[in-house]
C-alpha cells in the first residue's frame, strides 16, 4: 500500500520508498525511512496536501509525492 | 594583537538559528547575498577576548546534499571559506531529525559546536536530554541554551573560544555497514593526491562521490590531478553495490544516518509517559479544519488588510509633514524660483525629491507590512496558509506560498507589489516562484488606485462601488489564467520541487523580534529602492522637459510675462511706494508671499502667527505691506498682486503642458497613438501612462498636470470629461483594465531583478505585462465599440469572460499531471493485455 492511500487518522509503517533523485532525497532527509513510524495527521480542506506526524514532528505532503511512499497499515 | 575568527551558524528550518544569531551579535549585523545567488546572507559580529568574530548565518537546510540552492551555498561555504568553528543549532525538541543535519556537518571534519536550543521546549514537552552522554557520543561540545531569553550565550562563546584553541577535529564516523570496504578504496585513491588530501577532508569526499553527489564531481574535476580514474571507480563501485545489496548507495547512507541519529537520540532523550496531544496539534485542529481554517485564514488576511493599509494609511498621512519638511526644507536650499520659468537646478532637484518622497510616503504602511508577516513567520502560520491554498494555486501553476506575494501585492484593493515580489523568496519551487513574481504587479496596488477613483468618479458615477468591485476582483481572474499560461510555456522547463513542508509548533512571537525584522526589512528597501529611484527620476525628468520650448514660444511667454508685471508696476507707480518697488522687485513679492504662506501652514495660536508677521516685517517692511495688506496703497497693490500671481500660475501651466507634449515622452505618446487608438487611448492619455512607468502615482498627476489641475478651481474628473468630449465610459473601462495590467513600475522591476536574479525576466516582465495590457484594452474598447456595448455592460462581459479563462484553464492539467494521467492510463492497458 502507499502512503497517499492512507486515510487521516491512520497509523503505519514505512516499508520502502520508490523514487530517486532530488524528491527522494528530500523524502529521506525529512526522515521517511524504512521502518518510520508515520501518523496520518489530516488532509488540507480541499483534500491535498496531507500532514503527517514523524519522527516526532509534523510535515505536510502533496499526494502526489505519498504515493511513492510504501507504507504497512499497523 | 587581535586576530580574527570566523565562525558559521548552521542549523535545520525551525530550530531557532536566527534567534541564537541575534542572541550573539546583538544589533551588530548586515544583510547581503551569498554571491551570485538570491540566497540572503546574514552576518554579524561579537568579540571574543581580544579576537574579532565574524559570525555567518548559513542557509536552515535539512541536509547537506547538492540538490538544492541553500544546501549548495551551505555547504559551499563550509568547504571554501574555510570557517574556523561551526556552530550547530539544533532543536532539542525534536533531536532525531537535527542530529541528521549535525551528523553530517560533523563528517565534514570541521571544528563543531553543538548549541542545543529550545530546551524550554523540550522540557514543556517532557523530554529531558543528557548533555553530558551526548557530548560524549558525539565527540564534540554541546551546550544547551534557550536563544530567545538570552539563556546559554556565555557558554557558547567560551565553547567557540576553546573549539578554536585546540583546533582538533576528532571525526565523527558513521558506520555505514557493507559500504565500508568501498568508501576505503576511494579514500586510498584520493588521499593519494597531495593537494586534495591536505585540503579536503578525504572520507567525506569519497562518501560524496559515492553518493553521486554532482558538485562534489566538480570538486574533484577541480583539485585532483587524476580525476577520471577515481570517477571511474566511483562508478563501478555503485554498480557493485547495488547488485550486491539491492539498494542504491544514496538510500544506504541516509538511511545509515538516519539509524545513527536515531540511535543516538534514543540513548540520551528521556521522555516522559503519558503526555498528550501538545497544544500546537490541538491548535492545528482548528487553524486547519476542513471549514474553519478557511475563514481563519481569510479573518487572518482581512486583520494584515486592516492594520497594514488601512491603519497604515492613516499612519502614513500623519506622517506625510515629516516628508514635506524635507520637500521644504530642499527647495529652501535651491536657488529660487523665476516668475514664469524656475533654474533646471531647482526644478530638477525638486523633482528628484518628490520622486523619493512619493515612496518613502509609504514606509509607515512597509513598516506595519513587515511586522505583520515576521509575526505571522515567527508563530508559524505560514505553512499552514500555504497547506490550506496549494492545491487551489497548484492549478494555476503556483504554489501554497504563492498567497502571500499576492496578497501584499494587492489581491484586493491596496498593496504594493514591491514586498509582493521580496516576499517570492519563500517559494522553494522555481516555476512557481518566477510565475508568482510575474502576476504580482497585475495585482492592484496603492498606486493604481488615485486613476481608478478618478475614472470611476467620472464615467460611472452611479455604479461606482460597483466598478470598484469589478476592477478589485478582475485583477485576479486575470492573473490565475496568465499564471497558468506561463507555467505551460516559457517557465515550462524551469525547476520544479516537491511540497514538502515541515508544520513547525506554534510560537508566540516576540515583540523584539518582530520588531527587529520589520526594520531590517524596511531598511534594506531604503536603501535598494532609493537611490535607484533618484537616478531613474533624472532620466524621467530629462525625457519629459526636453527638448524644451522653442525661442518664439519663449518670447511670447516672456512678453506675457512682462506684461503682467508692467501693469502692477503702473498701479505702484500711483502709490508712495513709486520708486521704491522696482521691476526687479515684483518676483521678489511673489516669493516672500509665498514664503510667508509657507511659514503659517499649520499655525493656529495666534501668538505664534504674529511672531511669523512681526519677523517678516523687519525682513522686508515695503514687500511685508503689499503682502499684508497695511495702509490704503497695501490694500491696493495687494489686489494688484493677486492679478500678477494668478497670470504668473496660468503662464507656468500652460508652459508646462506645452513642454510635455513637445517633449520626448509626448513625441513616443503621439507616435503611438496609431496603435493605442484602438485601445481608445489618445496621446494625451499615453503621456500620462507612459509617466506612471516610474510610479503608477504619476498617471493620476501627469492627467492632472495636462488637464489642468490649478487655477481653475475644477476637479480632475471635471476638466478631463469637458476637455474629451468624445470619451465615454468605454474608453475608461479600457484605460483602467490597462491601468490593473500596467507594467511593474521602476522600483518593482528593479525588485524582479534582484529576485529572478536576470535582466532578461525583468524585461520579459514589463514587455509582457504591456502587450497583455493593450491587447485587453483593445479587446474590450474595439470588441465594446462593434458590439455597441455601453462601458456597464461590457464591464460585465469581461469580467463573465475572465471567469471563464480562468475556469478552463483550471481544467488544464501540467506537463507533469498529463504525463502522469497517461501513464496511469496505460496501467490496466498493460493488465488487460498481458
Amino acid at each position: 500500500m502507499t502512503l497517499d492511500e492512507m486515510k487521516p487518522g491512520t497509523l503505519c509503517v514505512m516499508v520502502d520508498l520508490h523514487t530517486a533523485g532530488p524528491l527522494g532525497q528530500r523524502l529521506m532527509d525529512l526522515g521517511f525511512c524504512p521502518g518510520a513510524n508515520i501518523e496520518v495527521v489530516r488532509n488540507a480542506p480541499l483534500v491535498d496536501p496531507v500532514v503527517l506526524h514523524l519522527d516526532g514532528y509534523n510535515v505536510s505532503i502533496r499526494h502526489d509525492e505519498a504515493r511513492y511512499v510504501e507504507v504497512e497499515r499497523q | 594583537m587581535s586576530s580574527s575568527l570566523l565562525v558559521a551558524l548552521a542549523g535545520q528550518p525551525n530550530c531557532g538559528k536566527s534567534t541564537v544569531f541575534n542572541m550573539l551579535t546583538g544589533a551588530r549585523q548586515h544583510v547581503a547575498n551569498y554571491p551570485g545567488v538570491t540566497v540572503e546572507k546574514k552576518t554579524g559580529f561579537f568579540s571574543l577576548g581580544d579576537m574579532r568574530v565574524e559570525l555567518v548565518d548559513l542557509p536552515g537546510t535539512y541536509s547537506l546534499t547538492s540538490y538544492s540552492l541553500e544546501e549548495r551555498v551551505a555547504r559551499d561555504f563550509l568547504l571554501n571559506d574555510n570557517p574556523g568553528v561551526v556552530i550547530d543549532v539544533a532543536d532539542a525538541s525534536n533531536l532525531k531529525r537535527n542530529l541528521y543535519l549535525t551528523i553530517q556537518l560533523l563528517e565534514m571534519e570541521v571544528p563543531t559546536v553543538v548549541a542545543l536550543n529550545m530546551m524550554d521546549v523540550a522540557t514543556r514537552r517532557g523530554q529531558s536530554v543528557d548533555i553530558a552522554k551526548l557530548e560524549q557520543l558525539l565527540s564534540v561540545p554541546v551546550v544547551p541554551t534557550v536563544a530567545k531569553k538570552g539563556e546559554g550565550k556565555e557558554a557558547v562563546r567560551i565553547a567557540v573560544e576553546h573549539a578554536h584553541a585546540e583546533k582538533t577535529v576528532a571525526p565523527f564516523v558513521v558506520d555505514y555497514g557493507p559500504l565500508e570496504s568501498r568508501i576505503d578504496e576511494i579514500s586510498a585513491m584520493l588521499a593519494g593526491d597531495p593537494t586534495l588530501g591536505a585540503q579536503y577532508p578525504v572520507r567525506w569526499l569519497a562518501v560524496k562521490l559515492l553518493e553521486n553527489d554532482h558538485e562534489a564531481e566538480v570538486l574533484l574535476r577541480r583539485v585532483h590531478s587524476a580525476p577520471q580514474g577515481v570517477l571511474d571507480a566511483v562508478v563501478l563501485a555503485r554498480a557493485g553495490f547495488l547488485e550486491g545489496e539491492g539498494r542504491d548507495i544514496e538510500r544506504h547512507i541516509a538511511y545509515a544516518r538516519h539509524a545513527a541519529a536515531g540511535r543516538i537520540a534514543r540513548e540520551v532523550v528521556a521522555v516522559e509517559e503519558g503526555r498528550g496531544r501538545s497544544l500546537s496539534d490541538r491548535a492545528d485542529r482548528f487553524i486547519c479544519h476542513r471549514f474553519l481554517g478557511p475563514v481563519i485564514l481569510v479573518l487572518i488576511l482581512l486583520a494584515l488588510y486592516q492594520v497594514s493599509i488601512v491603519f497604515g494609511g492613516w499612519l502614513a498621512a500623519e506622517v506625510w509633514p515629516l516628508w514635506g519638511g524635507i520637500e521644504t526644507f530642499v527647495s529652501d536650499m535651491l536657488p529660487a524660483a523665476g516668475f514664469a520659468e524656475d533654474p533646471l537646478v531647482r526644478s530638477l532637484g525638486e523633482w528628484v525629491v518628490k520622486s523619493m518622497t512619493a515612496i518613502l510616503n509609504y514606509l509607515p504602511i512597509f513598516l506595519l507590512l513587515f511586522a505583520f508577516i515576521a509575526a505571522m513567520e515567527d508563530s508559524g502560520y505560514m505553512p499552514r496558509m500555504a497547506f490550506i491554498l496549494d492545491r487551489l494555486f497548484r492549478r494555476f501553476g503556483l504554489h501554497g506560498q504563492s498567497t502571500l506575494p499576492m496578497i501584499l501585492g494587492g489581491v484586493y484593493v491596496g498593496g504594493c507589489a514591491i514586498p509582493g515580489v521580496m516576499a517570492t523568496k519563500a517559494i522553494p519551487d522555481e516555476r512557481a516562484r518566477l510565475a508568482t513574481i510575474l502576476i504580482v504587479p497585475m495585482m492592484n496596488c496603492l498606486a493604481k488606485v488615485p486613476l481608478y477613483l478618478i475614472l470611476i468618479d467620472a464615467y460611472f458615477p452611479q455604479m461606482g462601488g460597483l466598478a470598484m468591485f469589478f476592477i478589485a476582483t478582475v485583477t485576479l481572474f486575470m492573473a490565475l489564467p496568465v499564471a497558468k499560461a506561463l507555467s505551460l510555456t516559457i517557465l515550462r522547463k524551469k525547476e520544479q520541487a516537491p511540497f514538502i513542508m515541515e508544520m513547525p509548533p506554534y510560537h508566540v512571537p516576540t515583540m523584539g523580534g518582530v520588531a527587529r525584522r520589520s526594520i531590517e526589512r524596511t531598511w534594506l528597501f531604503v536603501k535598494k529602492i532609493i537611490t535607484v529611484v533618484a537616478a531613474v527620476a533624472v532620466v524621467i525628468f530629462v525625457l519629459i522637459n526636453f527638448p524644451g520650448l522653442s525661442d518664439t514660444r519663449r518670447a511670447h511667454y516672456a512678453a506675457e510675462e512682462k506684461a503682467a508685471i508692467d501693469a502692477f508696476m503702473v498701479e505702484v507707480d500711483k502709490t508712495e511706494y513709486k520708486g521704491v518697488i522696482t521691476h526687479d522687485d515684483v518676483l521678489g513679492i511673489i516669493l516672500f508671499d509665498e514664503a510667508l504662506r509657507q511659514a503659517k501652514v499649520g499655525v493656529t495660536d495666534q501668538a505664534v502667527s504674529d511672531t511669523i508677521n512681526e519677523r517678516f516685517d523687519t525682513a522686508n517692511p515695503v514687500y511685508s505691506a503689499v503682502v499684508r495688506r497695511q495702509g490704503d496703497s497695501g490694500r491696493t497693490l495687494n489686489r494688484e498682486l493677486r492679478k500678477v500671481v494668478s497670470v504668473r500660475k496660468q503662464l507656468r501651466r500652460e508652459m508646462r503642458t506645452e513642454r510635455f507634449e513637445g517633449s520626448f515622452l509626448g513625441v513616443v505618446g503621439r507616435a503611438i497613438e496609431p496603435v493605442t487608438q484602438y485601445a481608445g487611448f489618445n496621446w494625451r492619455i499615453n503621456i500620462a501612462l507612459l509617466s506612471a512607468f516610474a510610479a503608477k502615482e504619476n498617471s493620476a498627476a501627469t492627467l492632472g498636470a495636462i488637464y489642468g489641475i490649478d487655477g481653475s478651481g475644477q476637479s480632475v474628473e471635471e476638466s478631463m470629461k469637458q476637455e474629451e468630449a468624445g470619451f465615454t465610459p468605454l474608453h475608461a473601462l479600457a484605460l483602467m483594465l490597462f491601468m490593473a495590467l500596467y507594467p511593474p513600475c521602476i522600483p518593482t522591476s528593479i525588485m524582479v531583478r534582484h529576485q529572478s536574479n536576470s535582466t532578461k525576466w525583468m524585461m520579459f516582465s514589463i514587455g509582457y505585462q504591456s502587450l497583455l495590457g493593450l491587447l485587453v484594452a483593445t479587446l474590450v474598447f474595439t470588441g465594446g465599440s462593434m458590439l455597441a456595448l455601453s462601458g456597464f455592460q461590457a464591464m460585465w462581459a469581461f469580467y463573465a469572460l475572465c471567469v471563464a479563462v480562468t475556469v478552463v484553464m483550471a481544467m488544464i492539467p501540467s506537463r507533469e499531471e498529463a504525463r502522469a494521467a497517461s501513464e496511469d492510463g496505460k496501467e490496466p492497458c498493460k493488465e488487460n493485455c498481458s
